[in-house]
């Protein structure tokens, strides 16, 4: 059964997944709508920068992540200049990776959401006496739904799924940064196959069953693209 | 261009001469840069001052429906009067679906109901929102010929029992002679032309007078019924109309729709003829039409009448402009 670290490693994973799913939310959500209604005409460098993580290898991610939050990169060295420790190796370093590494996920199936809903309904709202924010958070929103729930969905299982950029910018530390695809593979290297499959099992049976329930409750689900 | 406030006008030309982009301009859903509008003693937009489409008290129906999709009918017709303060509200919700007749889909979800439905829905919602001048970009345009019949009633009900001014985009010369009281004449993105629409569709230095289709509108009242030969009798400013008998009470309005080519000319009043809707006229204005017709615009009292005759009557009456005719019409269709 699971041990006293593997549960350690799960509860990590579940923090570190929720925490990002949900910043991923806030931050995904007015890029996706800016990204679905702006006629700029070098929007597709911006998409390209966000699909990035889609095809860069996670360790390529991971490596100038970790060269940026660590002590003498831009960010970490500001981080330490202000009296705190640089973000290489600390449970913020990872969500930071995550964040970005999970960006695709949610900011995809959000634009393609709001996307769907097109002009129409906020202008018939705009005619009904709603100002623009009361607009976004009346129509756009409920009417982007199935969106939201793909999107959340998807960037969960893949911050829980990651591993590359965990490895190179969050390191192996149990109750920080140990998540479970690492424990899994610690496992594997110390030759404990009955751990290994008990943790692979699972995430295999999680993963499917989010997947599912993407696809069941959401038909007009798109398959994130590249 | 400048509209009367009051009764329907009628936006009308052919597909792309720009009848939609005047009406979203007039809405505020487009901007255009040195535009200048103002209806009654609003500014809408005039120099740098613009205001926002939800700050403007109009009421708006677009070609679909466009329900929101999300909420119930009920909660449609709300979202409007939610965001209107008290003393806005002279309109009621009750009001407006009693007028459009929907108070059996309140509970029901946009997609459970069928275009007819949906569009009164919009038109409800639209009205609930107690709009001093309502905005209509061909609500029919999308709806089969049965549907079109079914709303058709209630838009035109819709401006006898309240007193909203309406703007109504139309490419549909039928729609335009059942609504509309005004016709503004668009063409290629401009206006050709604007007046009474009596007037506008009698007028031959435009296109309206000289389609196969071509006709007058009549106002008039019902005057008496006879019950004898079961007929109805209808006063105009051209005299009196006699049509086969119409459950109308005495003193209602309606409208009489006179075709051109049902119109013809004698020059002595025709005894012995079985035309019973026969007027003195005076021939106004007229010009040939194509190779063999001519179309004569006639004035009879105040009222304008068109008259479709071939080339060679014309020349053996020796039509022209201020002669006095006798103008039969064999067949009026009462509109409303």
């Amino acid at each position: 059964m699971l041990s006293g670290s593997d549960l350690t490693a799960l509860a990590v994973t579940l923090k570190l997944a929720l925490l990002s799913t949900l910043i991923l939310l806030l931050l995904g959500t007015p890029l996706a709508w800016w990204m679905a209604r702006t006629r700029w005409r070098f929007k597709f460098l911006l998409e390209a920068v966000i699909a990035l993580p889609l095809v860069l290898p996670p360790t390529v991610l991971g490596f100038y992540l970790l060269v940026a939050l660590g002590p003498h990169g831009p960010v970490g060295g500001l981080m330490e200049w202000l009296g705190a420790r640089s973000l290489a190796f600390t449970f913020t370093g990872l969500v930071i990776g995550s964040v970005f590494y999970s960006m695709p996920f949610v900011v995809q199936p959000l634009q393609d959401a709001f996307s769907a809903v097109g002009r129409r309904p906020l202008e018939v709202a705009a005619t009904l006496r709603a100002s623009p924010l009361d607009r976004f958070f009346t129509v756009a929103i409920p009417l982007a739904r199935p969106g939201f729930f793909t999107a959340a969905v998807l960037g969960f299982a893949h911050t829980v799924g990651e591993f590359g950029v965990v490895l190179m910018i969050g390191g192996n530390i149990p109750g920080e940064t140990q998540v479970l695809s690492i424990a899994i593979y610690d496992h594997v290297e110390g030759l404990e196959y009955v751990q290994a499959h008990w943790l692979s099992g699972g995430l295999l049976l999680m993963s499917f069953l989010m997947l599912i329930a993407v696809y069941a409750l959401n038909r007009r689900f798109s398959v994130v693209r590249p | 261009m400048s509209v009367p406030a009051r009764g329907v006008t009628a936006l009308f030309g052919p597909s792309g001469c720009g009848k939609t982009t005047l009406l979203r301009a007039i809405a505020g859903l487009e901007r255009y840069r040195g535009g200048f509008l103002k209806v009654g003693d609003m500014n809408w937009q005039e120099g740098d001052c613009f205001v926002p489409p939800h700050r403007r008290p109009l009421g708006y129906v677009f070609q679909e429906a466009s329900l929101f999709e999300h909420l119930s009918v009920r909660r449609n017709l709300e979202y409007g009067i939610k965001r209107l303060p008290r003393a806005g509200r002279k309109v009621s919700l009750q009001q407006a679906i009693e007028l459009l007749g929907i108070e059996h889909l309140l509970e029901r979800k946009p997609a459970h109901l069928s275009g007819g439905e949906r569009q009164r829905v919009a038109i409800a919602r639209a009205l609930a929102v107690s709009p001093r001048l309502l905005l209509m970009d061909e609500p029919l345009a999308a709806l089969d010929l049965n549907r079109k019949q079914e709303i058709l009633p209630y838009i035109e009900s819709l401006h006898k029992d309240l007193d909203i001014p309406v703007i109504y985009v139309s490419h549909s010369p039928d729609e335009v002679a059942h609504l509309a009281d005004h016709l503004v004449l668009l063409e290629a993105g401009r206006v050709r032309a604007s007046g009474a629409i009596s007037n506008m569709l009698t007028r031959l230095d435009l296109p309206l007078a000289h389609g196969s289709d071509a006709e007058a509108l009549v106002e008039a009242t019902v005057a008496g019924h006879d019950e004898a030969y079961h007929l109805t009798y209808l006063d105009s400013a051209g005299g009196r109309f006699t049509v086969m008998r119409k459950a109308l009470p005495v003193g209602s309005a309606v409208r009489l729709r006179v075709a051109a080519r049902d119109v013809s000319l004698t020059l002595e009043p025709q005894s012995g003829t079985s035309i019973l809707n026969i007027f003195p006229a005076t021939i106004d204005e007229l010009i040939p039409e194509g190779e063999a017709q001519v179309t004569v615009r006639l004035m009879v009292g105040g009222m304008p009448l068109l008259a479709r005759v071939t080339r060679k009557s014309a020349s053996l009456l020796n039509l022209k402009a201020g002669k006095p005719v006798y103008a039969q019409a064999k067949s009026v269709a009462l509109l409303s």
